[in-house]
């Protein structure tokens, strides 16, 4: 009977150590399940910190690269306006080289045509083919000094009626002061004003320091308004050419046509020379 | 512009010697020259040109019969016809332009543009 106590005693004894290792057992695996849990959830803020943390540096990568590509838009964009002044130059560079060629290609032509002839005619028909094709000038009037040196007389009289145009003394009006001062006259005339006796346009007519006559223009071709740069020199190169020219072909016609060098010529050459 | 043919018709010596520089900065261009509308045509009858440039104002032939005998010429019925005309004679180039001429230029000519029409012109030839 005691011994059947004893046994029951160790049995219960068993149960109750057995229940504790598997209380205990159950706690350890609650206390697994809970670390488990949490090391899960932690691992989950993880990865999100983690999927956050890649987007924050893309759109700083992001923002890097549109800031690049935006400062190279930028210059690209101030290279274009470069490129396009740079052709505006060039434009500009090439009408003004087109404008310098038609103006020396004009006074070229000018000047060779006019010391291209010693006939009278032929110098007075290109001093007008000068004026009226490349000046534009449909009147005009050449007065040159006489031989009592008071009066300038006319010699060329073109778009105009000659008798129209008299005689000028030395000094009187317009005109007359030019052919005094040597000082070209361009102006724009009064609508009342007498354009015969104060022509837009006087040229004195030069040889050296003589004045020697005058170019009158009064009236331009039809449509063209003003002077251009170019016409300004064509004056300047009529008045010392044109004179030159004119004043050759008299000397030429003068002696009769014969270009015959005199020993006197060839003495005081060879003096002034050696 | 390398082959091509030009002729001036033109009685001015000056007009035509700056006529004839302007052309001459079209690299290639071949030029030939004559005083007047008479002159011209031997010129035409003698050699082929792509193109033709006259005055109008000119003494024995006129450039108004030139463009019409042009015209009038199988040879040249197609080959492109320029007129020089004096600023403001409205009257010429419309004649000229019904007689068949395909552009007009004013005096005072600049070389600039003679450059341009004849370039623009040739470039439809090509």
């Amino acid at each position: 009977m005691a011994a059947d106590q004893d046994e029951t005693s160790g049995t219960t004894q068993r149960a109750e150590e057995f229940l504790q290792v598997f209380k205990r057992g159950a706690e350890f695996t609650q206390d697994l399940l809970r670390e488990n849990e949490r090391l899960r959830f932690q691992l989950l803020e993880m990865e999100q910190g983690n999927v956050a943390g890649d987007g924050v540096g893309n759109v700083e990568h992001l923002k890097s690269r549109i800031d690049m590509l935006e400062s190279e838009k930028q210059e690209i964009l101030s290279r274009i306006q470069e490129v396009q002044q740079e052709n505006q130059d060039y434009d500009n560079r090439y009408s003004e080289i087109e404008a310098e060629n038609n103006l020396l290609a004009n006074l070229y032509i000018s000047s060779y045509q006019l010391h291209s002839s010693l006939d009278i005619t032929e110098i007075i028909r290109i001093i007008q083919e000068i004026l009226l094709n490349l000046v534009g000038v449909e009147q005009f009037s050449i007065l040159m000094l006489d031989a009592t040196q008071q009066y300038l007389r006319p010699l060329v009289v073109e778009g105009l009626d000659p008798s129209m145009i008299a005689s000028v003394r030395v000094g009187e009006g317009a005109i007359g002061q030019v052919l005094k001062s040597g000082e070209r006259r361009l102006h724009t005339p009064e609508p009342s004003a007498d354009l015969l006796a104060e022509p837009p346009v006087i040229i004195p007519l030069a040889v050296g320091d003589d004045i020697i006559g005058v170019i009158n223009i009064y009236k331009l071709l039809q449509q063209k308004e003003t002077f251009s740069d170019i016409d300004e020199e064509l004056f300047n190169l009529l008045g010392a050419h044109a004179a030159m020219a004119i004043f050759t072909a008299m000397l030429h016609l003068e002696r009769g046509g014969q270009p015959v060098f005199s020993d006197s010529f060839f003495a005081r050459v060879t003096e002034d020379l050696y | 512009m390398s082959n091509y043919k030009v002729l001036v018709v033109e009685d001015s010596p000056t007009m035509r010697q700056l006529i004839v520089f302007a052309l001459k900065r079209i690299r290639g261009l071949q030029i030939a020259e004559a005083n007047d509308g008479v002159g011209g045509l031997k010129k035409l009858s003698s050699e082929k040109f792509d193109l033709i440039l006259t005055d109008i104002n000119m003494p024995i032939m006129d450039g108004l019969k030139l463009v019409s005998l042009i015209r009038n010429d199988p040879n040249y019925k197609e080959v492109p016809v320029v007129v020089i005309t004096t600023e403001g004679a409205q009257e010429d180039r419309e004649r000229a332009l019904s007689l068949g001429a395909n552009e007009y230029i004013t005096k005072p000519i600049q070389t600039a543009k003679i450059i341009d029409v004849v370039r623009s012109l040739l470039d439809g030839v090509g």
